[in-house]
């Protein structure tokens, strides 16, 4: 039991962490994104459309040959470590995050920028509003980011490794168990992850909604 | 410039899409009066005012805003001294109150003096009983009046109007109009006011500026200007409009 509330929590902090640093990174650059207008603008937007549906064993792969020992950045001997399996996560989030944050700010009436300006709002002050002002679809983006991550098996598996105590996580657990034909385990490991998932949810969606 | 002018524009030119679009060669905006600059749809009022808000950089020409040229005076701490009323009221989805409060917040002003004087236009405004309720669940004159008290509460030193009613009944408007009349001539604020529609400028402004395809036509007094259209394109302009 005390292993299940180990992998539990060591699933969570690992998702936990990638959302808050996709929603770190992926916040600004989607505002960037939607609000200015640049060169190799439209080749970012694709590029980050395109990460929305990046299949995590890719990831997986990618970041397993950069960490390998012998890979560019061996040296740092992350692989098969908890951090490894937040790096390979926050490639995932982050397009999520930051595509979400593109559309929920292009989604707003561009004349609010206008207003805001008008009312004396400084660029930053003007930035806040609008992520205020589209705090329901960037609830949902975080939602998104954290529902990405925590779900997914091929790159925890992968960079992970899979090591019991420290970096097995539930998904992983439930590939584990049902190999071994360990189907209960495996059934009851997969309800947990869904409550789990669901009460991160259902918190999120209580802030998202307060104030509506 | 002289004390009482509060704005000065000089050989302004202003492109958009590498076209001219708007060309006023002088005009004076004295503290405490109201301008209507009048002109119909495309004749270049609207670039007018986004060059005075300071959101477009004209091509050439200067502005000056109380004898301090324009390109001198940051963006930011101009836009803190000047209101902005657009024709759509563009409230944030917040209470009536926070909308209203909001342009104080940017200027980092203490929360006692937010609150006696959002209070206090709540009350001039004629909407103390909405101050909690969802700015998202207005009337169209609601939340005009609620776009009005947000720019007054911040004491500006010039009003910036682009079409504020135009997207309300004829009832609604008349009576805003009236309200917003009362309020400039309390407080003595300094107005713009932007309009096609000339009944409404002749009916709030003490001067009128005549805008005819990017150029300024004629500015007097609306009466004056009604009797004595300096060119064929102005009485048109007029004749039309009236006819209409």
């Amino acid at each position: 039991m005390s292993e299940v509330f180990q992998i539990s929590q060591l699933s969570l902090v690992i998702s936990g962490l990638a959302t808050g640093i996709s929603l770190l990174l992926g916040l600004p650059v989607g505002t960037l994104l939607a609000l200015s207008r640049f060169p190799g603008r439209p080749f970012l937007l694709s590029l980050v459309n395109t990460g929305m549906g990046l299949p995590p064993v890719v990831v997986g792969l990618a970041v397993a040959i950069s960490l390998w020992r012998s890979g560019p950045l061996g040296d740092l001997q992350l692989i098969y470590t908890p951090t490894a399996i937040v790096i390979a996560q926050v490639i995932i989030a982050l397009p999520v995050v930051t595509g979400l944050t593109t559309a929920a700010l292009q989604a707003l009436d561009p004349r609010l920028r206008l207003q805001l300006y008008g009312l004396g709002a400084s660029r930053m002050q003007m930035i806040f509003s609008l992520w205020r002002e589209a705090r329901l679809p960037l609830l949902a983006a975080m939602m998104a980011g954290f529902g990405s991550v925590i779900s997914e098996v091929g790159a925890s598996m992968m960079v992970g490794g899979n090591i019991r105590f420290r970096t097995r996580v539930l998904t992983t657990a439930i590939v584990l168990e049902t190999n071994k034909g360990n189907f209960n385990t495996a059934i009851a490991l997969g309800i947990l992850l869904l409550i789990i998932t669901f009460l991160v949810n259902l918190a999120l969606t209580r802030i998202q909604q307060r104030g509506r | 410039m002289e004390p009482y002018q509060l704005l000065e524009i000089r050989d302004l030119l202003v492109r958009r899409d590498k076209q001219t679009v708007l060309e006023i060669d002088h005009l004076i905006v004295e503290r405490g009066e109201v301008l209507a600059v009048v002109g119909p749809n495309g004749s270049g009022k609207s670039t007018l005012f986004l060059t005075l808000a300071k959101l477009i950089n004209p091509e050439r020409g200067t502005i000056k805003f109380d004898g301090i040229p324009f390109n001198t005076i940051a963006d930011t701490s101009f836009r803190r001294r000047i209101a902005l009323i657009l024709q759509e009221p563009l409230l944030f989805n917040t209470t009536v109150y926070n909308n209203i409060a909001i342009g104080m917040k940017f200027r980092g002003q203490p929360k006692e003096l937010i609150e006696a004087w959002v209070s206090q236009w709540l009350e001039r405004m004629g909407i103390k009983h909405l101050a909690d309720k969802p700015a998202q669940k207005l009337s169209g004159g609601e939340s005009q009046r609620v776009s009005l008290a947000r720019a007054f509460v911040l004491h500006p030193e010039l009003l910036l109007l682009d079409e504020p009613f135009s997207a309300l009944d004829a009832p609604t408007r008349l009576s805003l109009l009236g309200e917003l009349k009362n309020v400039l001539k309390e407080t003595g604020t300094t107005a713009i006011f932007i309009t096609h529609d000339l009944s409404e400028a002749s009916r709030l402004a003490t001067r009128m500026a005549i805008i005819l395809s990017g150029k300024l036509s004629q500015t007097g007094a609306p009466q004056e200007i009604l009797k004595n259209p300096v060119s064929a394109e102005v009485a048109a302009f007029l004749g039309n409009d009236l006819i209409s």
